[in-house]
């Protein structure tokens, strides 16, 4: 019972991360009621969607046992295939499949060096890291794409295009993708065999599962999620950069990370992964209310990181667990 | 009668070396086989092909009469073969039911069936005699028996018609071997065909019926395994007796005080004291659990002393001295857990063996290495380290000739005291009888030698004297005279 208890606390350590981190804006700014309006909660979030969708995929990746770098580069190339697409006159619709799909298959060709060429997940994504970003920017003959206004632009904006939706488009696809990746890791067999992976591979291998299968269906599924990424990045730039979202990649990892997910698989949570991003975007988002520098922003990340993982270290240790 | 598994000419190599050459195996159905042989005679090889882990080179299988060329575990688990790891192999994340079903989940359209997940584990911990363990529990939060417990009900659940065990007990305590006797009787009596693998000659006798002894990767003999005796077994295992195996010193102990240890307390230990003399041997014996390891670990500065005192060459050490002042006091210490933290798995034998003394192949900071070659070398020859060369990675070695490896750092290292955890588990015959040899040799060389264990034969062979830990606390240390198994036993269980 006890011990239960202290399990609901371990899970509840992102939030009181997140809390620390609004409550401290919202008296440090000196003006709450700005800090905390729905304004600013529409710009907040607008501005964490492209973390958190990735972050979605990034949290099955990390739970299975791997790692993706080449986040933020797919996203640069799925957007500027977007882009493309519709500037080409391709209709809205199809343009976001080409991008989510082409998305999908970047993941399956990483997942098939790692399972066929054997070689681990790190290098595997560095390298289609480059792959993608060259790709993006050969695609965009090195410069952007401008593209028409089409409803694509209205997914990522900080204000929706009705009133009543409150949030933008972008925020109620990422809660609803959200809740139905958190079903999936929780409650069906596909997940459960994810964790299993990241928990012991060998033995899962020993259990008679389909490693490599289950591999590929885990870099692809994440690769959809990031090529959806890749949409919202050009709904909120209004054309398709392929120099954008360098590094990208490492704010996901770290709203995964700051979420509870261990990069030595077999824990992690949507829900985690979800306040990790935000944390990440409160805290730009006081920085810049306060008017601090950006380089304040980047050493306070850099900081939180570790900390979230070393106080999630010593939680693990003070549970008794491995 | 129809076999339930027969194997014949199975042959496979690593890289060069030749696990199996033509290797056979027949096994009847409800029958529990033994299948004995040194580490590195190809046991665990023929088990993995068998689980489908393993795809062999040539050689053919049969299945209750069938052929059977399995190329994945999932292969092996659909003809109702199941394999019972020698490591432990769980998802510490995952709960009891996940464990226990991964693989063959109950499931409605892809969706995890919890309920019936929850009763399948339920029923199979209840036949298993564990129904205090509870499904949902997460499985690393488990004491370590409690999880290998987990492991065989995964056997169980998945019905297969041929498990196959490899050192199933070798983390269970006593409670739980003989539950798992138990369910293996249950199974063979419904006509479940067992393959056991343990170094423990005893237990297998009191559960298998036949065996199989592997040498070099050969079938050298099997049959009825009571028409023959335990010496004959291990004739046939290393072509030496079991009298040979123990090397009995002539005359006690007479050397000065090596190491004092007064009223010692430390977190799972309530209170050791002993004495160690130079020349002597001097056994721990207890059961997992009971303290004897966080003894030595706090000894070493592994772990941290409530109290106590301890005293080097009969001068007085402070209590919380780390290894590293431990080891300069001519302390040296051989772990219980050899890959975990007993030797530097990827690196080469020379580096594993003088890491602790470095400076004597060394100068001026700079290592030379042809003379760390040679130091190793040498070493390694005096343990019988089998290898082809001092720089191979120790990762590619047996686990006896790895364990070869960890007691020749502790002779290169010199130590005055050697404090040794467990010093032979899980490793074959020909290699404990080598380490029984440099214990010998150590003692014989003046060093103060403390040998903790699970194994009553060898303290009882090897030991001048031997105390018994038992929930924590050690008894007086006596002359091994006047210890029998049973006594010893007795005060282990703390009767």
């Amino acid at each position: 019972m006890r011990s239960d208890l202290r399990h609901r606390l371990v899970r509840l350590g992102p939030f009181v991360g997140l809390l620390l981190v609004v409550g401290f804006f919202a008296i440090a700014s000196g003006a709450p009621e700005r800090y905390l309006s729905a304004n600013n909660l529409r710009v907040v979030l607008a501005q964490t969607v492209i973390v958190a969708i990735g972050a979605i995929g990034m949290t099955l990746v990390i739970v299975g046992g791997g790692i993706d770098l080449a986040v933020g580069s797919t996203i640069a190339l799925t957007g500027v295939l977007c882009a493309l697409a519709v500037r080409d006159g391709w209709a809205p619709g199809l343009a976001v499949l080409l991008a989510v799909l082409t998305g999908g298959l970047v993941g399956l060709v990483s997942a098939l060096a790692i399972t066929r060429l054997r070689v681990v997940p790190f290098i595997a994504t560095l390298g289609m890291l480059g792959v993608a970003r060259g790709t993006a920017k050969w695609l965009a003959s090195q410069t952007t794409v401008n593209v028409p206004p089409t409803w694509i632009s209205e997914l990522a904006v900080t204000f929706p295009p009705v009133p009543w939706m409150l949030f933008a488009p972008g925020v109620w696809i990422t809660l609803v993708l959200a809740v139905l990746m958190a079903f999936v890791l929780r409650r069906t067999v596909f997940g459960r065999r994810v964790f299993a992976l990241g928990s012991n591979e060998a033995a899962a291998r020993a259990c008679g599962i389909a490693i490599d299968r289950l591999k590929l269906a885990i870099y692809g599924t994440a690769g959809l999620f990031v090529g959806l990424a890749g949409v919202m990045q050009m709904s909120r730039l209004r054309q398709g950069d392929p120099t954008v979202a360098a590094g990208t990649e490492l704010d996901v990892i770290a709203a995964v990370v700051i979420g509870g997910g261990s990069l030595n698989g077999g824990e992690g949570s949507i829900l985690g992964s979800m306040v990790g991003a935000l944390v990440m975007a409160f805290l730009r988002n006081g920085s810049q209310q306060m008017g601090w520098p950006t380089y304040v922003q980047e050493i306070l990340i850099g900081v939180i990181i570790v900390v979230a993982v070393a106080v999630d270290r010593w939680r693990h240790a003070q549970g008794g667990g491995e | 009668m129809t076999l339930a598994l027969r194997l014949s000419a199975i042959v496979h190599r690593f890289g060069a070396t030749v696990a199996l050459d033509r290797a056979s195996l027949e096994v009847r159905p409800g029958e529990v086989h033994a299948l004995l042989g040194e580490n590195g005679a190809g046991k665990s090889t023929l088990l993995g092909i068998l689980g489908g882990l393993l795809v062999p080179e040539s050689g053919t299988m049969e299945v209750g009469g069938t052929p059977y060329a399995p190329r994945s575990p999932r292969d092996a688990r659909d003809r109702g073969i199941a394999l019972i790891h020698q490591e432990l192999s769980l998802f510490p994340h995952l709960t009891v039911a996940e464990n226990v079903l991964m693989g063959t989940e109950p499931s409605r359209r892809g969706l995890w069936d919890h309920a019936e997940a929850g009763r399948l584990t339920q029923a199979v911990l209840a036949e298993f005699g564990h129904p205090e363990i509870d499904p949902d529990a997460t499985v690393g939060r488990l004491p370590i028996g409690a999880r290998q417990v987990v492991e065989i009900c995964r056997a169980i659940a998945a019905r297969a018609r041929v498990v196959l065990m490899d050192e199933p007990t070798s983390s269970l305590p006593r409670g739980d071997v003989e539950r798992l006797f138990a369910t293996i009787g249950r199974l063979s009596a419904a006509g479940v065909a067992v393959v056991y693998i343990s170094h423990f000659l005893e237990e297998t006798r009191a559960v298998a019926s036949a065996f199989t002894v592997l040498r070099d990767g050969r079938t050298v003999g099997g049959g009825p395994l009571s028409d023959v005796a335990n010496d004959q077994l291990i004739g046939l295992m290393v072509g030496r007796t079991v009298s040979e195996l123990f090397h009995r010193r002539p005359g006690g102990p007479s050397g000065e005080t090596a190491l004092e240890v007064a009223d010692l307390a430390a977190p799972g230990l309530h209170e050791a004291s002993f004495t160690l003399r130079r020349g002597e041997v001097l056994g721990v014996f207890g059961l997992m659990g009971s303290g004897r390891t966080e003894m030595v670990r706090a000894l070493f500065g592994l772990a941290r002393p409530a109290r106590g005192r301890v005293s080097v060459g009969g001068r007085e050490r402070p209590l919380l001295a780390g290894p590293a002042a431990r080891l300069g006091d001519g302390v040296g210490y051989l772990s219980e857990d050899r890959k975990g933290e007993g030797l530097a798995l990827p690196l080469s034998v020379a580096d594993n063996v003088t890491v602790t003394r470095l400076r004597s192949c060394s100068r001026h900071g700079l290592i030379d290495p042809a003379l760390q070659r040679r130091q190793s070398a040498e070493r390694a020859e005096e343990l019988q380290v089998r290898m082809r060369d001092p720089g191979q990675a120790v990762r590619t070695l047996s686990g006896g000739n790895q364990q070869k490896v960890a007691f020749a750092r502790l002779v290169h290292q010199d130590a005055d005291i050697l404090l040794l955890d467990e010093p032979t588990r899980g490793i074959d015959v020909g290699s404990k009888a080598q380490i029984y040899e440099a214990v010998a040799r150590a003692a014989a060389a003046g060093k103060g030698v403390l040998m903790v264990s699970s194994y009553l034969p060898e303290l009882l062979g090897v030991c001048d004297r031997l105390a018994v830990m038992s929930r924590g606390r050690l008894s007086p240390a006596r002359p091994v005279a006047e210890w029998t198994p049973e006594k010893a036993l007795e005060a282990a269980i703390g009767a």
